[in-house]
């Protein structure tokens, strides 16, 4: 009889997989740069094989890529055509309406041969996203629309799944992952990218997403429920002035309706976070995400009381948190892929209207 | 060389085999950046180039009507690399508009964050983007004859970074294997968290604010960033010598290698660190705060410091359309007339800017960017002149050179130079370095001033937590003043963002921004040829940068134009894209006409 392998020494169920992570969404490429802060696991703990158990990885990634221009987009053109198999695909930028206006872009990588003009991210979507094994939204701007979706915006932005559709599924049967955060957080995304790349190689069962198809482990808690200042909270002594180490929900933190794990996680090996080091929690994970937190330094609608009530029962103020949490869990309804513009902005220009 | 004050059209009389080449996008930087190019393989030397950005959000559209305090959060989002920069620089503006000034630790808890920052992120761009444009793969694909010299070289400071010969230290750089690439990505990591430690996260921070930091003054803050700091130091000690070992041995191996990525010298610097004793961010105090930054501002044309005051700073600051894809503001309204000390303000400076996006096809002979030009008006010439960055840190150590302002024994300007002061470490002793004002401005001396700034950044740290320290001891540990937000005001906020100039505009009506206008580092750099037809400082230094590479068109890398490129430390959330194509034969031709038109007329 053979002699079982442990699962680390059986040679994964896909030998490569590539990662093809395009940046030209609306974005600041904040998550790129995020990821190359990741040490659970490090970028360089993937690539080089660091990990057990996983197929080879080739990264295709514009901010650390050794080629340049053709060279480059060369993968993505395969990728397009089916020559690049299996690739999973990481947006970063949320995906602008290039359907509001009559000509030109809004954001655009490489170069149409044939008419040497740009080709769009979301021609790039289009093209890849029927082809892709899965499809992983880096932040926030990515998941829902995030700061480029604000009220009054030019572009029409919206989020991934806004684009391609809430119900959307990969060839493979996967929906689109989103791990949201302005930026997403280092360990936030490696770990994901880390749990799928396991799930392609036969190690890990299907990844566990909420409603808002984000990693249940990660998103599951709030950031109050992190938070080491809730004892402050707890005994009604909140902070009345930013430069305060009590509770900051009076100042404009919406810690205790916010899915988010920083407090519990930091921003990097521990260190930094959001209101346990002193920075007010403004929402930066959730579809509702800027225009449901602004002001970000007016207290939240409710936080007066909630703050009064602290000594109160417990499963009042939950429930209370329930509703905020589901309103602010709502994208606006200007984040649509439909061919117009309804953010409040009127242009002069777009050849339309 | 070309001056870029004038209107250029390619000199290149009389020549032959003219290529068009393109990389798009230009990888290893930060955004968006295509640069398009015509390369006469026959004198190898580039005759054209035309940049390009591909990406509009709209910043100054969205941020109308919002609460004036929500900008450092918004502002933030600018960049994924700089981001705490701009939020640092929108919280200088906001000071100066709601007349706030934070207490003296938030300062330095401010100072140390944004120091951290530059660690950073020079860091990282420097040796894990830039360096593998000087690893061994690339050198060895594009110049085999450099890495056969390179292998015999001795490094002439071995002794103090460990790498025998040039050869070793390029084998170093290769991405992802190399030994100090994979060390300086960690220390990446390190300085980032020296960043959290003060800023709450990177890039977009959580604990600033205008009026001062949320950030808890604890000792242990302090202690936390201070034992990671002086390892960077131990760290500059290796990394200093190394560059300087391995730029010279560019111009040692490959003759005229100065011409790569040269302009005139045409530098901006806006200033970073503020000094709490004497920063109170008064509009009418401004001139005296500016000159009080840890690094001087100032603006150096041909070699001569024209102006330290951030008044006049401000006051030439323009921005020209060119060959952008946006409409002109004649029409729209006039924010600020008069400046609070009674100078008028352009109908194009910042502070009136109304922006107005028109998508359209791109035409490289007519509007092919999303990137305006900004410019700084001469009032002694009447030239709009096209300042670059040179990345930022050329510039700093430029002025600040100049300038002979900053002397706090760590760092001290010397007029023709900076001197750089690190005490001992755990394995070096006490060291002193030396920036010298270069001859050129061009892609070496670019590089070469970043590694050295690494190390004037490590030094203002440990100067910062002294001060910080000092304070804490003294029991002066409030972080925040309290402010209101009046219903009429304006504001604007100097700074440095890693890659330079950053500046921070806005004008509150009703209690509300009715106008908000960033200009960071990469406009001024990445732009286009404006209204008069002068092109933008990349289109400017590539134009004319001789071809060392030794492949020909069929397999060319384009590695002296990336050099030249990439020592602007390009990042174009805020502004550019380049492609390279397959080497497509333009036109045989002996005249120049061939090439007429293609600049904007």
């Amino acid at each position: 009889m053979e002699t079982q392998k442990n699962v680390f020494e059986r040679p994964p169920a896909v030998k490569e997989v590539h990662v093809i992570w395009m940046t030209t969404g609306l974005g600041c490429d904040g998550d790129s740069v995020s990821v190359t802060a990741a040490m659970q696991p490090s970028l360089e703990d993937v690539v080089m094989g660091n990990v057990p158990g996983l197929p080879k990885v080739h990264l295709h990634n514009p901010v650390l890529a050794y080629e340049v221009g053709d060279d480059f987009m060369k993968f993505w053109f395969d990728a397009a055509a089916g020559k690049l198999d299996p690739f999973v695909l990481v947006l970063e930028g949320s995906v602008p309406n290039e359907r509001i206006k009559s000509e030109g872009y809004w954001a655009a990588l490489g170069t149409d041969p044939d008419t040497g003009q740009p080709i769009t991210t979301n021609e790039w979507i289009d093209r890849l996203a029927p082809k892709a094994l899965a499809i992983v939204c880096a932040g926030t701007c990515a998941t829902y629309g995030g700061i480029h979706a604000m009220e009054g915006n030019p572009t029409g932005a919206m989020g991934l799944a806004d684009y391609l559709g809430w119900t959307w599924r990969s060839k493979a049967g996967l929906p689109i992952v989103n791990v949201p955060g302005c930026p997403v957080q280092p360990d936030n995304m490696m770990e994901t990218l880390l749990y799928l790349l396991y799930q392609v190689a036969g190690l890990a069962p299907i990844i566990p997403l909420d409603d808002q198809l984000r990693p249940t482990w990660l998103f599951g808690k709030t950031v109050h429920e992190g938070c080491d200042r809730a004892g402050y909270y707890e005994q009604g002594d909140f902070a009345h002035e930013y430069g305060s180490p009590k509770c900051l929900v009076k100042l404009g933190c919406w810690g205790p309706v916010v899915n988010c794990n920083v407090t519990k996680r930091g921003w990097m090996a521990g260190i930094g976070g959001c209101p346990n080091v002193g920075g007010i929690c403004i929402g930066c994970t959730m579809p509702g995400f800027p225009d449901k937190f602004m002001p970000f330094m007016d207290a939240p609608p409710g936080a007066a009381l909630s703050t009064t009530a602290s000594g109160l029962y417990g499963g009042f103020i939950r429930m209370m948190r329930g509703i905020t949490n589901r309103t602010v869990n709502k994208e606006p309804k200007w984040r649509h892929p439909r061919a117009a513009l309804t953010t409040g902005y009127s242009p002069k220009h777009y050849g339309r209207n | 060389m070309e001056t870029a004050t004038l209107p250029t059209e390619s000199k290149e009389a009389g020549s032959g085999n003219i290529v068009e080449m393109s990389w798009d996008p230009i990888t290893r930087i930060v955004g968006s950046l295509g640069i398009y190019t015509k390369i006469d393989f026959d004198k190898k030397k580039v005759v054209q180039c035309h940049s390009t950005s591909s990406i509009f959000r709209g910043y100054s559209i969205f941020m109308k009507n919002k609460d004036p305090r929500d900008s450092h959060f918004i502002t933030s989002r600018i960049c994924g690399i700089c981001g705490d920069n701009h939020a640092t620089c929108s919280v200088y503006a906001q000071n100066m508009a709601y007349g706030v000034k934070p207490p003296p630790l938030a300062e330095w808890i401010v100072n140390l964050g944004e120091a951290a920052e530059y660690m950073f992120d020079h860091n990282i761009f420097q040796d894990n983007l830039v360096g593998v444009d000087f690893c061994e793969m690339m050198v060895k694909e594009t110049n085999p004859s450099v890495w056969e010299k390179a292998k015999k070289k001795q490094a002439p400071h071995a002794k103090e970074h460990g790498y025998r010969t040039i050869a070793d230290i390029m084998t170093a750089l290769n991405p992802f294997e190399g030994e100090f690439y994979r060390e300086t990505l960690q220390v990446s990591r390190m300085t980032r968290e020296m960043f959290c430690l003060m800023e709450g996260r990177h890039v977009h921070p959580s604990t600033l604010y205008p009026g001062g930091v949320g950030t808890v003054p604890s000792i242990q803050v302090f202690t936390d960033y201070l034992v990671r700091l002086m390892r960077y130091v131990e760290f500059m000690k290796k990394v200093v010598p190394l560059h300087d070992d391995l730029f010279d041995f560019f111009y040692e191996a490959l003759p005229g290698y100065e011409e790569v990525g040269r302009r005139r010298i045409l530098l901006g610097c806006w200033g970073s660190f503020q000094d709490p004793a004497v920063c109170d961010y008064d509009y009418k105090t401004m001139e005296k705060w500016g000159n009080a930054m840890f690094v001087t501002p100032g603006v150096v044309v041909d070699g001569e410091l024209v102006t330290t005051n951030l008044v006049d700073i401000n006051l030439g600051l323009r921005i020209l359309l060119g060959s952008s894809y946006y409409e002109d503001w004649d029409n729209s309204e006039t924010f600020v007339r008069n400046d609070p000390l009674g100078n008028p303000i352009d109908k194009k400076h910042p502070w009136n800017q109304t922006t107005i996006p028109k998508p359209q096809k791109r035409d490289f002979n007519g509007n092919y960017t999303w990137v305006m030009s900004p410019r700084w008006f001469d009032k002694r010439t009447g030239d709009h002149l096209a300042l670059d960055t040179g990345g930022g840190p050329i510039a700093r150590l430029w002025a600040t050179a100049l300038a002979k302002r900053v002397d706090f024994g760590y760092v001290k300007s010397t007029g023709d130079g900076v001197e750089i002061n690190l005490p001992k470490t755990a394995l070096k002793p006490e060291v002193s370095f030396k920036w010298n004002i270069p001859k050129w401005s061009n892609a070496i001396e670019r590089d070469r001033a970043r590694t050295y700034f690494q190390a004037y950044a490590a030094a203002c740290g440990l100067y910062f937590v002294e001060k910080a320290l000092e304070e804490v001891y003294a029991g002066r540990t409030e972080t925040f003043t309290p402010f209101k937000v009046p219903e009429e005001a304006i504001g604007c906020g100097f700074h440095e963002a890693v890659r330079g100039v950053l500046s921070h505009h806005m004008v509150i009506r009703k209690g509300k921004i009715a106008n908000y206008h960033p200009y960071p580092p990469t406009p001024w750099n990445a732009n286009p040829r404006d209204i008069y037809g002068t092109p933008g400082p990349y289109e400017d230094a590539v134009q004319n940068t001789p071809i060392f590479e030794e492949n020909g068109p069929d397999k060319f890398k384009g590695i002296d134009i990336m050099r030249a490129v990439r020592s602007f430390d390009p990042c174009l959330p805020c502004g550019v894209h380049m492609y390279l194509g397959n080497g497509k034969v333009l036109k045989q031709q002996h005249t120049p006409t061939a090439l007429m038109g293609l600049a904007k007329k």
